[in-house]
């Protein structure tokens, strides 16, 4: 059984999470370091170039990349300090093995290994090979991420493979491919400086894509009126030229009205909307009761607001929309992207330049990860793994017959559902942690304590691998070579810079060590990064994601290059649909109509108050990485209730006292920050802290039924006041919550 | 005189533009000379009505009212305009220029007994690069460039470097970006 094998202060003592400052002593090697390495951000999707100063083996600080074109050596704290997470004392060196009342002890490879392989094939023989799971990140490279598909189909032979993308851009995606039959934003970045109107909703950019804040003010220096919808008042929205806070969960209502309204109003592209796309009248058809005042009474933003936002929309001849979790984490996350989708198809602005549309995509790799196959439902290139033809196709690639492709897998909190079952008996892992980024966290536990076999490859041991039966040390972002592809869709290099410390291996050489052993070694025969990168090009080749021109050599010359690039001639394509040929079956682009429902877990008598989650822009999802680098910790040192002085007046809360806030999964305590920031009818708690400080212990497991995306964004929840005022300071040690 | 320091290019601060991020002061900290303390100061205006920051960065005044109360001799403006960190071996700790600074920006560190305050990234100004804060800031709340690059960029708004206090004019070799027009701005 999958437990922890001692108390869990214990095994923090020995494994962290524990803070790393940089040295205060001066550090001579900087001035001249064995390597400068350009590379990009281990975090999030915007992957900004950066150079890293290597000694010694060690990262021992960074230079700004002043010629990468997206950041042009612009930061947020986290790429600054980034390189805070090399060298670090909670680093995993060693193979470990979870001995009941001793603790992690370390083993050596080839017991690590036989351990492994055993229990796979115990279990696999015992229950049938889909009763292994696995669940991976796309912190990984886009090499990793393809091997992992293969490896998971290949290897371990278990359609139930899924990943950490479940909870980042699965609705973006699947709404994309609905109206697009394409899953990739439409635009890169530089389309932002002309557009004359920006639609920000559901994205606190400055927080969570910080670098990406320059282009919307290059926009704005341009004339440019930006629009921001959000129930805060986060930084951007501050200035913005109008503010729609509205309700959480009622995104496609508002979308709806403005949809609405532009039809009302004659401010669509007529022509457009005949040649290139269709289901027009069955969007209009949907949204023909979607009144302003009705938006009004649903969204709880002025109609006023509505309205000028809409006309400012429905009048502009360039524009860019962006959207992010805010509008995708819900049961109904795929119409929210559908209900923005329309509003750009409306108005004709995509294809062109200053024209733009997309998700912001969350994770490093959250782009490149999800096109390349390890998605439960997922092949490389972005091939449907339901459907023959593409069945057949990597089959091909892969030597294998097709029969013996396993078909759709479970989705990542569905793998966590079915081990709770019991339908579900052993586990991989890697670079995931789902512990504290899956929502009904103390749920996930006792599914984690029903494994018979849990096996974690990471970096540090994270709150989730404590369960683990045996954990091996893979490697950090700046441990190998490969691409990833940023938000835009722009692909690239990910560079060496020191090797894995001590007795870790890199991941690519573990994944490659367990299919040999478990007798696929012939799929196995990788001799570097880029031979993975080219058999990805011919796997991806003529799927919609297709990197066949892109070569490591095309890639470093052009600092990335955007898919589809199907020829090795071929220049890629930054902009999509300049030639209105859209990737659906009938060539248009889709209107697909959207009616607004209300969220799973709406607010009652019994729980009044509206619950959201979200990011502070210090820490970087679950935190297993941000929560171990100080600085990073002591900016922003534990969860606030954010809270807004009316409802907190009406709940008798005052300003840092410890507030229970209860939903029907259960209760957690933070303390109150009384802010006029936020709407009077919802609070706000960052996320990436574990155990007790886990918001995710309140967040419920609705699930969208098309893009099984956890509705993070919405929980009725009560307050009780306790009477406890606390001291919010840096010096907490909330990072290290159980 | 220095030949890579390009004394074409100017600071310039533009508040509105501030996500309170951090960024600056944690590339700023990354500076050994600075014992790993950001010389840049990011905070709350009054975090309850708003999420608006300040980003407080050493002006550089014409007339360093720093240097000129220091009793020890230990502040000094060089021949790039450039005024500079106490001395380690003169300053006597004594705070009068923490006190004097009319934008607040000396800083007595206890630990050392000595005031620190930015220096512009001497290190990297005096070889053509810009100084680190600018150089991160992912939202163009600090940039370092020429006016013309300013002027081109931010049509929007106008430099400023002169300010009143009261009844004193304090000029800065720093900008601060205000409404297109402001030419000055008063601190009563």
């Amino acid at each position: 059984m999958a437990k922890l094998p001692v108390e869990s202060e214990k095994i923090i003592a020995q494994f962290g999470p524990s803070l790393n400052f940089p040295s205060r002593e001066p550090l001579e090697c900087r001035d001249e370091p064995d390597k400068v390495v350009e590379t990009h951000c281990c975090f999030c999707g915007m992957q900004c170039g950066i150079k890293l100063l290597a000694k010694n083996n060690k990262v021992v600080g960074f230079e700004p990349w002043m010629e990468f074109p997206f950041n042009e050596g612009r930061l947020c704290p986290k790429g600054v300090l980034r390189y805070m997470q090399n060298n670090h004392t909670d680093r995993l060196t060693s193979p470990i093995k979870n001995t009941p009342g001793v603790g992690f002890v370390p083993i050596s490879w080839e017991e690590a290994m036989d351990n492994i392989i055993s229990e796979i094939k115990r279990i696999q023989s015992q229950y049938g090979n889909d009763a292994f799971s696995m669940l991976s990140g796309v912190s990984l490279t886009n090499e990793k991420s393809y091997m992992i598909g293969k490896f998971a189909r290949t290897a371990l032979k278990t359609k139930n493979l899924d990943y950490n993308g479940r909870l980042c851009m699965v609705s973006a995606g699947a709404g994309n491919k609905k109206a697009f039959g394409l899953d990739r934003s439409s635009n890169n970045y530089q389309d932002l400086e002309k557009a004359e109107v920006i639609i920000v909703t559901g994205a606190n950019v400055s927080e969570t894509f910080p670098t990406l804040t320059h282009w919307i003010w290059k926009a704005r220096d341009n004339g440019a009126k930006l629009i921001v919808v959000d129930p805060r008042v986060i930084p951007l929205a501050r200035t913005a030229d109008i503010h729609l806070d509205i309700r959480p969960g009622t995104d496609s209502a508002l979308f709806g009205a403005i949809l609405n309204y532009m039809i009302r109003h004659d401010m669509v592209d007529h022509d457009f909307i005949d040649y290139f796309t269709s289901g027009f009248e069955d969007a209009k058809d949907a949204v023909k009761d979607y009144t302003l005042e009705w938006a009004e009474e649903i969204t709880g933003a002025k109609k006023e607001k509505i309205e000028e936002a809409a006309k400012l929309w429905g009048k502009a001849s360039t524009s860019f929309l962006l959207h992010a979790r805010g509008i995708e984490h819900h049961t109904k996350g795929v119409e929210n992207v559908l209900s923005c989708i329309n509003i750009v198809l409306a108005s004709g602005r995509i294809g062109k330049p200053y024209c733009g549309y997309g998700t912001i995509t969350g994770q490093g790799n959250g782009q490149g990860g999800r096109e390349h196959g390890h998605k439960c439902d997922q092949l490389p290139g972005n091939r449907d793994i339901e459907n023959p033809e593409h069945r057949k196709y990597i089959s091909k690639v892969w030597g294998i017959e097709e029969s013996e492709l396993p078909g759709k897998g479970l989705s990542a909190y569905e793998i966590i559902e079915a081990i709770h079952r019991g339908e579900i008996k052993g586990l991989i892992s890697i670079c995931f942690n789902p512990l504290v980024s899956l929502p009904n966290s103390n749920y996930v536990r006792e599914a984690l304590e029903k494994l018979e076999f849990y096996i974690g490859i990471d970096f540090f041991l994270s709150e989730t691998l404590r369960h683990a039966n045996i954990v091996l040390p893979g490697s950090l972002h700046e441990e190998e070579e490969g691409t990833v592809t940023t938000a835009e869709g722009r692909v690239v290099r990910i560079r060496k810079a020191v090797d894995p410390p001590k007795n870790a291996r890199t991941d690519t050489e573990i994944i490659l060590e367990i299919a040999k052993r478990l007798g696929a070694g012939d799929k196995f025969s990788f001799s570097s990064s880029e031979d993975i990168f080219n058999e990805l090009r011919v796997a991806s080749k003529g799927g919609t994601a297709d990197y066949y021109g892109i070569t490591y050599e095309k890639i470093e010359k052009n600092m990335g290059v955007f898919w589809p690039c199907p020829e090795l001639d071929h220049p890629g394509t930054p902009r999509l649909w300049e030639d209105k040929k859209f990737r659906t079956p009938d060539g248009k682009a889709h209107f697909n109509p959207v009616k607004y429902h209300s969220s799973m877990d709406p607010v009652d008598d019994e729980y009044p108050v509206i619950l959201t989650t979200g990011r502070v822009v210090s820490q970087y999802l679950s935190g297993s990485q941000t929560r171990r680098i100080g600085k990073l910790v002591q900016q922003y040192a534990e969860p606030l209730l954010e809270i807004h002085p009316k409802l907190a007046a009406q709940f008798g809360i005052r300003q840092n006292e410890e507030v229970v806030v209860t939903t029907k999964r259960g209760s957690a305590i933070f303390p109150a920050n009384i802010v006029e920031t936020i709407r009077e009818d919802t609070v706000f708690v960052p996320y990436h802290w574990p155990g007790k400080k886990s918001v995710n212990q309140l967040t419920s497991g609705h699930l969208d039924p098309i893009s099984k995306i956890p509705e993070f964004k919405v929980s009725a929840c009560s307050l009780q006041p306790t009477g406890k005022i606390v001291e919010v300071n840096k010096f907490s040690e909330t990072y290290k919550s159980s | 005189m220095n030949q890579y320091y390009k004394l074409q290019e100017e600071f310039f601060v533009d508040m509105q533009r501030c996500i309170g991020c951090k960024a600056c002061e944690a590339a700023c900290a990354e500076c050994e000379t600075n014992g790993h303390e950001p010389m840049i100061h990011v905070n709350y205006v009054n975090r309850a009505v708003t999420i608006q920051t300040t980003v407080q960065v050493c002006m550089h005044c014409d007339d360093p009212i720093c240097a000129n109360v220091c009793p020890a001799d230990a502040i000094t403006k060089d021949e790039f305009g450039i005024v500079h960190t106490a001395n380690t071996s003169r300053c006597i700790g004594c705070s009068n220029c923490v006190m004097a600074c009319p934008f607040g920006v000396p800083k007595k560190v206890e630990e050392y007994d000595l005031m620190m305050k930015c220096n512009m990234c001497y290190d990297r100004t005096s070889v053509g690069k810009k100084p680190m804060c600018a150089t991160v800031c992912p939202s163009g709340a600090l940039f370092f460039g020429t006016r013309e690059q300013m002027e081109k960029l931010r049509p929007n708004s106008s430099p400023v470097n002169k300010f009143i206090f009261g009844m004193e004019t304090v000029t800065t070799k720093v900008n601060i970006m205000l409404p297109k027009g402001t030419e000055v701005l008063k601190v009563f």
